[in-house]
């Protein structure tokens, strides 16, 4: 077929909501920029992991170490099924990990924040898992299908994450004038980088575009984020803490909450590569995938040997036919 | 020599030449990138009675490995009772443009569906 009539049906597919699948014709741009943002989006969940592993071993109580435990457990899993997902479009996952290791991908700026106290556990939880459940939810309609499908799995997964977080807040929120005043400092803090993390205003997205006509996305960043600012805006006064905001205010004309401008030197700043943790987060992924050589050529050296003594049909074979 | 294929793409050999549409090689990297270990695609019977379903594919040494980081990723909540792995490359896909193919040959065979056979109402129980 010629270029144009793959072109023509793969056009027609979005046209009429019908997934993509990983061997049908899709056009190069298509791929690439699914592999950018599916790899920076497995990326984000395997650096998240680091802010917040920082305070597994210091958490207040057995309880909370096991919840922060199962997070991080979950935010792993998460990463693999997008890598998982990346890998789907051609590319090894050596690659993409490789890429992340030399600074050539991306990944969400949220996590080059530092975590100063207990009250950031939360903060993250409620506000940063909060921003991305309100991604995911829109990307579990994205047109690409293994995508789409693991986002659903991930939202079914996120949510907890966002109710442990505001929980940790609630409680800090009733407790002493000191655990009142850790909680307001931790929203003053991780307000504004949460609401940096929907990306740059549509006006000066430069991806969103493409990805809006080829159904990648299916709201621009500017509404995603309205819709976060909306939710949290009330669900603060449950907390009784306020968010670092003098121009967050309800607008009942245009039924959303008006915002303050965004810092958006800070934005670029820290996409670039200069916000307070970008050099440690990469180092500690880099550090962590060295350090773990030795365990993956055992796993080899392992598998080698045992597949040496083994009869070739495995128990259990048979069964499964 | 690194092989690379595009998921639910595995051709018939298994000499890790990309088949799907554009027949670009996405990436092959250089040696010193090590190797990933082969890819296997999980399949998760969430409950006795029920067909395994497909849930995604992980990375292993071998089929005990896979099991064991399936059970790990894909079953924290109770998702399943039982685990097949099955290595990608030995999965044979039909090919995504004879799709039609498939349908073609039932189309006009609507008398294959009992909504087919105008009946009297006072039939009941059929
Ligand atoms: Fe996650
Ligand atoms: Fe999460």
């Amino acid at each position: 077929m010629p270029i144009h009539d793959l072109e023509k049906t793969f056009l027609d597919k979005i046209e009429r909501e019908i997934k993509i699948e990983p061997r049908d014709w899709m056009p190069d741009a298509y791929r690439k920029n699914l592999v950018r943002q599916i790899s920076q989006h497995a990326h984000s969940e395997i650096v998240g992991m680091l802010p917040e592993g920082n305070w597994i071993t210091r958490a207040p109580s057995l309880k909370r170490k096991a919840i922060l435990i199962a997070k991080a457990q979950d935010e792993a899993g998460h990463g693999l099924y997008l890598y998982s997902a990346t890998e789907t479009l051609g590319t090894s996952r050596e690659e993409t990990i490789n890429d992340l290791h030399s600074g050539k991908a991306k990944y969400s700026s949220i996590f080059n924040y530092p975590t100063l106290c207990w009250a950031d556990i939360g903060a993250i939880g409620w506000l940063v898992d909060g921003a991305a459940i309100i991604n995911q939810v829109m990307l579990c309609r994205t047109s690409y299908g293994p995508y789409a499908r693991a986002m659903v799995r991930i939202c079914r997964e996120e949510s907890f994450h966002q109710r442990q977080g505001f929980e940790i807040l609630l409680v800090l929120s009733r407790g002493s004038d000191e655990q009142k005043a850790m909680c307001q400092d931790a929203l003053n803090r991780w307000w504004w980088p949460s609401l940096m993390m929907f990306g740059p205003r549509d006006s000066d997205s430069t991806h969103s575009d493409q990805s809006m006509k080829w159904k990648i996305k299916r709201m621009s960043n500017d509404e995603l984020r309205q819709k976060f600012i909306d939710m949290i805006a009330e669900q603060v006064k449950v907390l009784g803490m306020t968010l670092p905001d003098p121009d967050l205010k309800w607008n009942a004309e245009r039924k959303h909450y008006d915002f303050g401008e965004i810092d958006w030197a800070e934005f670029w700043n820290v996409v670039k590569g200069n916000g307070p943790c970008n050099k440690q987060r990469i180092e500690a992924r880099t550090k962590a995938w060295d350090e773990g050589a030795w365990v993956r050529e055992a796993a080899v050296a392992y598998a080698e040997k045992r597949k040496e003594k083994q009869p070739q049909t495995p128990k259990g074979a048979l069964e499964a036919a | 020599m690194t092989t690379k294929y595009y998921y639910g793409d595995f051709g018939e050999s298994g000499s890790g030449e990309i088949t799907a549409n554009n027949k670009k090689n996405v990436g092959i990297h250089s040696d010193a990138a090590g190797h990933d270990w082969p890819l296997w695609e999980v399949f998760i019977r969430s409950k006795q009675g029920l067909d395994h379903k497909h849930m995604g594919s992980l990375h292993a040494t071998d089929a005990q490995m896979a099991i064991e980081n399936a059970r790990d990723v894909y079953t924290r909540r109770m998702e399943g009772v039982s685990i097949w792995v099955v290595e990608s490359k030995h999965i044979h896909a039909s090919n995504p443009d004879e799709a039609e193919s498939l349908y073609d040959p039932a189309n006009d065979k609507a008398y294959r569906h009992p909504t087919f056979y105008d009946l009297p109402d006072e039939l009941k129980h059929m």
